[in-house]
């Protein structure tokens, strides 16, 4: 047996510790990661989701009416961003994740109100994502309540003692029971391709510098373009596997519902995982080993996981935070499978999702290109 | 031409001097190159001209500049100055159509382990856009006898099947110049042998061929060669060329303990260098009379032999790379 030597130990540790000072980008990722982490659980996380848009349909225009919407409003949970004047339009607002609430106003509302008859106030939720309408929908009675206490007076004020003065019905659309899964199983088809598809490529580009092989290939007729798109395409084959097996577990395993076209879908995921893998792509222009490649994709996938909307209600984060989350292809990708899956909709309710994807592909692809060098220099 | 033997013997076709009216026949010309990375000049004002068909060989010390003048030639660096032609296409500009006809052998190998020999052959011959490339490729793997080893990944070849490897997927699309940086490098003798053979073969066809060596035995069987050092070009020409011109002279003792002898001729005025081969001694040195007086105190020691020696390329390049160092510092 050998003694344990200190002076051993210490050359050990010595040695490891010049290691890490030479490879800037690992130490810079040791010290950002637990700073992006504290910032993004700290200050953009919030569970309480308020200020969520709500559209009113108004048949009714009196002080009852007027007076409720305004009470709704001043709860901080509703922030009326559209009147309309259609059934329609309040639908369609819906389905394209424009409002998260939309309440309709019966006519006669203040009438029925008056007489005692309980008017129907209805307040259709988008609960695709149960999380970020739970808490509204729960302080609507007692809002609905407190709103139109003080207008019940005088000849009403027997009103008040009733359990309640008006019919308050809530439609959680899309998923009526609130099931969980339903908004997290389509949405991790999205995370699962965000990790697989940026670190595979990265990785795969990076192996080829690091075992030296890149000189070789940077020594053929072959254009950067060529490469770029000869290394994505196998892994958007392998990206589709992936999709088909969490399609079959969602449809089998959790009774996820799939209301729209499949079809459609492969359309956008052909989109998204183009978007991720350039991501990827440009990631390996810049790391020097592929040890760096996975920081780099690790420094990509936290924020696409918790500012997408994904693990926390993306309408409860602060604006900045919103920000940031509308640039990352994720947040846009799980609009678009939520709302082909869940909602049932076609190309036009998820065309403004699909635009930003589209520019994020270009611009991140150009990037890529620019970066990668056709030289050794 | 013979293309074995040992160097000194082959008649080598003369390097025409520039200006000789011959400038369609010269496979790379070019001038003034200089490559800088960051406030380091590794390719110093570098100029060469290698006729079409020749074997020219690159000498000189690790870090001398070899590798860097070999990519910028290929287009894989891009000069910070000068410029010249390849193939008649100009190396700033056309390095895409250079890449076509050249053949370049990287010092490390650089082909996919992962990818099984006929593999490898196979996307080189597409990256090339080869036409009639299965052909082409059972053709390469015959002409180095590989073909009985072709299903096997190239990570588990041993050094001299890779290096065969790489010299086959390097010839396949017929270049017209190949660019080979140590190919031989921890290649066993036999390997290195035929390897040569290979070379002299495809230059006897009309391919010309720069590579760059630390084996003496190597450069001596090249046509002309170019000796640099910290980026600068110190010498080149024909081996007897650069030998004779070095002005090196050489003596050998052959006799008991050399040890002796040495330690006392180290440090002695005109000396530049003491050498063991077995029980001789090579001393070299450039001053004549320096050398001769350094020497005469052996001179009538019984037994010991002192006799005027042929320099080896050796003797000169180990001159030249003390000279070369003294200029840096």
């Amino acid at each position: 047996m050998i003694q344990f030597s200190v002076a051993r130990f210490v050359a050990v540790m010595v040695k490891e510790f010049i290691q890490m000072r030479r490879d800037r980008l690992t130490f810079a990722m040791m010290v950002g990661v637990p700073i992006l982490q504290l910032i993004l659980f700290g200050f953009a996380i919030n569970s309480d989701p308020k200020h969520l848009p709500t559209a009113v349909l108004s048949a009714d225009n009196s002080p009852f009416s007027r007076t409720l919407v305004a009470a709704m409003a001043n709860s901080g949970y509703f922030d009326v961003t559209r009147s309309v004047a259609g059934e329609a339009e309040l639908g369609r607002l819906l389905a394209e994740g424009t409002v998260q609430f939309a309440v309709t106003i019966p006519a006669e509302f203040s009438r029925d109100l008056q007489r005692g008859a309980r008017p129907v106030l209805l307040v259709e939720a988008d609960a695709t994502d149960p999380a970020a309408t739970s808490n509204a929908l729960a302080a609507l009675m007692t809002i609905a309540r407190q709103a139109l206490d003080p207008e019940l007076k005088g000849p009403l004020l027997a009103l008040r003692s009733t359990p309640d003065p008006v019919d308050l019905r809530i439609h959680r659309r899309y998923n009526p029971e609130g099931i969980t899964q339903y908004n997290v199983v389509p949405g991790l088809m999205g995370v699962v391709l965000t990790m697989t598809m940026v670190m595979m490529t990265a990785l795969a580009v990076t192996r080829e510098r690091e075992r030296g092989t890149m000189e070789n290939l940077l020594a053929m007729p072959v254009r950067p373009f060529e490469v770029m798109l000869g290394k994505i395409v196998p892994f958007i084959l392998v990206g589709y596997i992936q999709v088909v097996i969490i399609v079959l577990a969602a449809r089998a395993l959790f009774g996820v519902p799939i209301m729209g076209s499949l079809l459609l879908l492969s359309a956008v995921l052909v989109l998204f995982i183009a978007a991720n893998l350039a991501v990827g792509f440009t990631f390996s222009t810049v790391a020097k080993n592929q040890l760096q490649a996975m920081q780099m994709s690790f420094f990509f996938f936290l924020p696409s996981m918790l500012l997408s909307g994904f693990m926390f209600p993306f309408r409860g984060m602060p604006s900045w935070a919103q920000a940031v989350g509308e640039v990352l292809p994720l947040t846009h990708f799980l609009r678009v499978v939520r709302g082909i899956l869940l909602k049932g909709n076609g190309a036009a309710e998820i065309a403004s999702e699909v635009v930003p994807l589209l520019i994020f592909l270009v611009v991140v692809t150009v990037v890529a290109l620019k970066r990668y060098r056709q030289t050794l220099d | 031409m013979t293309a074995s033997g040992n160097g000194r013997a082959v008649p080598p076709p003369q390097p025409s001097p520039a200006g000789r009216g011959r400038e369609l026949e010269a496979a790379i010309d070019v001038h003034g190159l200089v490559k800088r990375f960051g406030a380091k000049t590794v390719v110093d004002d570098f100029s060469i001209r290698v006729e079409a068909g020749q074997i020219y060989g690159f000498l000189g010390p690790n870090g001398s500049g070899k590798t860097t003048t070999i990519r910028m030639l290929c287009g894989l660096l891009t000069p910070d100055a000068g410029e010249g032609t390849c193939l008649g296409l100009d190396i700033r500009t056309q390095s895409a159509a250079i890449k076509r006809q050249v053949g370049y052998m990287t010092q490390k190998f650089s082909f996919w382990e992962d990818l099984s020999i006929a593999e490898n052959l196979d996307f080189v011959a597409r990256m090339y856009g080869l036409p009639d490339r299965k052909r082409r490729v059972a053709a390469a793997l015959e002409r180095l006898g590989l073909a009985n080893r072709r299903t096997q990944l190239a990570g588990e070849l041993s050094g001299g099947w890779k290096q065969r490897l790489a010299l086959a997927a390097c010839i396949l699309h017929d270049p017209k110049l190949l660019l080979l940086d140590e190919p031989t490098a921890g290649v066993d003798p036999k390997a290195r042998r035929e390897f040569w053979d290979e070379i002299h073969r495809l230059a006897h066809e009309g391919l010309t061929v720069l590579v760059s060596t630390h084996y003496m035995d190597e450069a001596e069987r090249c046509h002309a060669i170019a000796y640099l050092a910290y980026g600068k070009l110190m010498t080149q020409g024909t081996v007897d060329e650069v030998v004779a011109r070095s002005g090196v002279l050489t003596y050998e003792i052959s006799g008991s303990d050399p040890g002796r002898i040495a330690a006392d001729l180290k440090g002695k005025p005109g000396v530049e260098m003491v050498a063991a081969f077995g029980a001789r001694l090579h001393v070299t040195g450039i001053d004549a009379a320096a050398l001769e007086a350094a020497l005469r105190p052996w001179a009538d020691q019984p037994g010991l032999r002192i006799a005027r020696a042929e320099p080896t390329l050796e003797d000169v390049f180990i001159h030249l790379m003390n000279r070369s160092t003294d200029n840096f510092s």
